[in-house]
């Protein structure tokens, strides 16, 4: 692809979907359009001069291809339908660079992201438009074959179209539920990305939280954003040179991204300041006393028990509980949390950072622990990890 | 009284069908019409469509697709005419048994003319 457009397609794509949508109220029509515009642009950009506004100029043009693909499926008596297109074809000014790009993606994101849908889907169609992978790219990323992704697309926008679920952004007592919807599937964006490292995806993710904090700037979006950032502060000191995920309390810590981690402390504190916490909050605040830790030993375990029991008091989850009992471990309870991880097995059971945490604590108060580190093994299919655990399980025996 | 009659079937099953199916569903309107029985009926969008809502802790849960709890049964229903799902969901979540049960809500089909 000529590199001008490649970069307009990342850089602008989502924008001028959103847009198409908004004015078509098709999905798949707004997709074929922007498609359209992208081969002409291919077919005239290298001859010409690259437009000043590339995504004005995608946009502008994939209108006018919208607008015909309609002409040719109206039937013929549809007159009323035929004056309306001519009028929007006729609209179109020919200096597409004095146009502005209306920024519809705030409503985008909130009707991709719409718990009527499927989690699986709400994330594939944000990936699809948002983010501009192509159904290929996102099977890839989830591992699964290439026709399931599609059929998801295919049926979550039937269902968007069919069902009526609004383009439009949440209002009033709607918002914390919503916001909290699309939040989660770009954390779960990133750490498709994250742990199994596809970089890529968790760019996506990052530069998803960014736009959706330009667009409509609230604390707990910043929570994540700010928690995001700290994990990528900390990613160059995660694996070792024989590819071994090296574990919190053995990192290098002047590896971590210190700049980084006071940025994105910054805007956590801004966030904090405006007094609506939530849980992305709380964990990114959780994160940030690790990061400002010099050591594993000097760690602010207190500190980060009571946000766990404030984390576990918005959502008592079985897997908020084994976090806290972890920190309570390290606080200096190891058979207080040991009895508590104990508790959690029924809810827990098969559930990997659960198995390998309580292999740790199993060593950590002098019982047999060598059982539980292989069923953690067996669980794990991140190679790196295996390592890691593998390594452990050598320590004790 | 008034009776709810319950379509089910196969979702598009109707390739075993022995003759025009929408011609024959037409007639039974009409005849149910003319012999003064017919209150309302509609056909209803397959439940890929579907979204069901249950309240519970004061908070609607939504979720993709219709109910999975085989002990409800359907015990009723409200036609209601709305904006968009938004608006639909938030009635649905208002009806006493969101609170214990759920309510399923489908759109109902619209015909080509």
């Amino acid at each position: 692809m000529h590199a001008a457009l490649a970069h307009a397609f990342k850089a602008e794509s989502g924008r001028v979907l959103a847009a198409l949508i908004a004015q078509f109220r098709d999905f798949d029509l707004a997709e074929e359009a922007l498609q359209d515009a992208m081969i002409e642009a291919a077919r005239t950009w290298p001859s010409s001069r690259t437009p000043s506004s590339p995504g004005a100029w995608l946009l502008a043009v994939a209108r006018r291809r919208a607008v015909d693909r309609l002409r040719k499926t109206a039937r013929a008596n549809d007159e009323a339908l035929l004056q309306n297109l001519s009028l929007l074809a006729e609209g179109q000014p020919e200096d597409e660079a004095a146009q502005e790009i209306p920024d519809e993606r705030l409503r985008l994101i909130f009707t991709c992201c719409h718990p009527a849908l499927a989690q699986e889907a709400q994330v594939a169609l944000t990936l699809r438009t948002l983010c501009g992978l192509s159904a290929q790219e996102i099977a890839r990323a989830f591992l699964v074959p290439h026709a399931t992704m599609s059929q998801r697309l295919t049926r979550a926008k039937a269902k968007i179209s069919h069902a009526g679920i609004p383009y439009k952004v949440p209002e009033g007592q709607n918002i914390p539920a919503r916001l909290e919807a699309v939040l989660s599937v770009i954390y779960l964006i990133f750490n498709a990305g994250y742990a199994p490292r596809n970089p890529a995806l968790s760019a996506e993710a990052l530069r998803l939280c960014t736009v959706l904090h330009h667009l409509q700037p609230l604390p707990e979006t910043a929570g994540l954003w700010a928690l995001m950032d700290l994990h990528m502060a900390r990613d160059p000191a995660r694996l070792d040179a024989d590819n071994t995920l090296v574990s919190l309390k053995a990192q290098d810590r002047t590896l971590w991204d210190h700049p980084a981690i006071t940025r994105a402390k910054t805007r956590l504190l801004h966030a904090l300041a405006q007094n609506r916490p939530g849980p992305y909050q709380i964990q990114a605040a959780i994160s940030a006393l690790h990061c400002e830790a010099k050591s594993w030993e000097t760690t602010d375990w207190t500190q980060i028990l009571a946000l766990y029991g404030a984390l576990y008091k918005r959502s008592p989850t079985p897997v908020v509980a084994l976090n806290r009992a972890v920190a309570k471990a390290h606080a200096g309870a190891p058979e207080a949390a040991l009895a508590t991880i104990l508790d959690l097995e029924a809810a827990l059971k098969g559930y990997q950072p659960f198995h390998a945490a309580k292999a740790e604590l199993l060593a950590q108060c002098g019982q047999p622990a060598q059982n539980e580190y292989a069923r953690a093994i067996a669980l794990t299919s991140a190679p790196e990890e295996q390592a890691f655990l593998r390594r452990k399980q050598q320590e004790i025996s | 009284m008034q009776y709810m009659a319950l379509i089910y079937a196969v979702p598009n099953g109707e390739e075993g069908y022995e003759g025009d199916m929408m011609a024959d569903y037409g007639q039974f309107t009409q005849d149910a019409i003319a012999a003064g029985v017919y209150v309302s009926g509609e056909a209803l969008m397959p439940e890929t469509d579907a979204s069901t809502v249950r309240m519970r802790g004061g908070k609607a849960q939504i979720t993709d697709g219709p109910f999975a709890e085989t002990k409800e049964t359907l015990g009723g229903y409200y036609l209601l005419e709305c904006a968009d799902l938004d608006e639909a969901l938030s009635w649905a979540a208002r009806i006493p048994s969101a609170k214990y049960g759920c309510v399923e809500v489908r759109p109902i089909m619209v015909f080509d003319q």
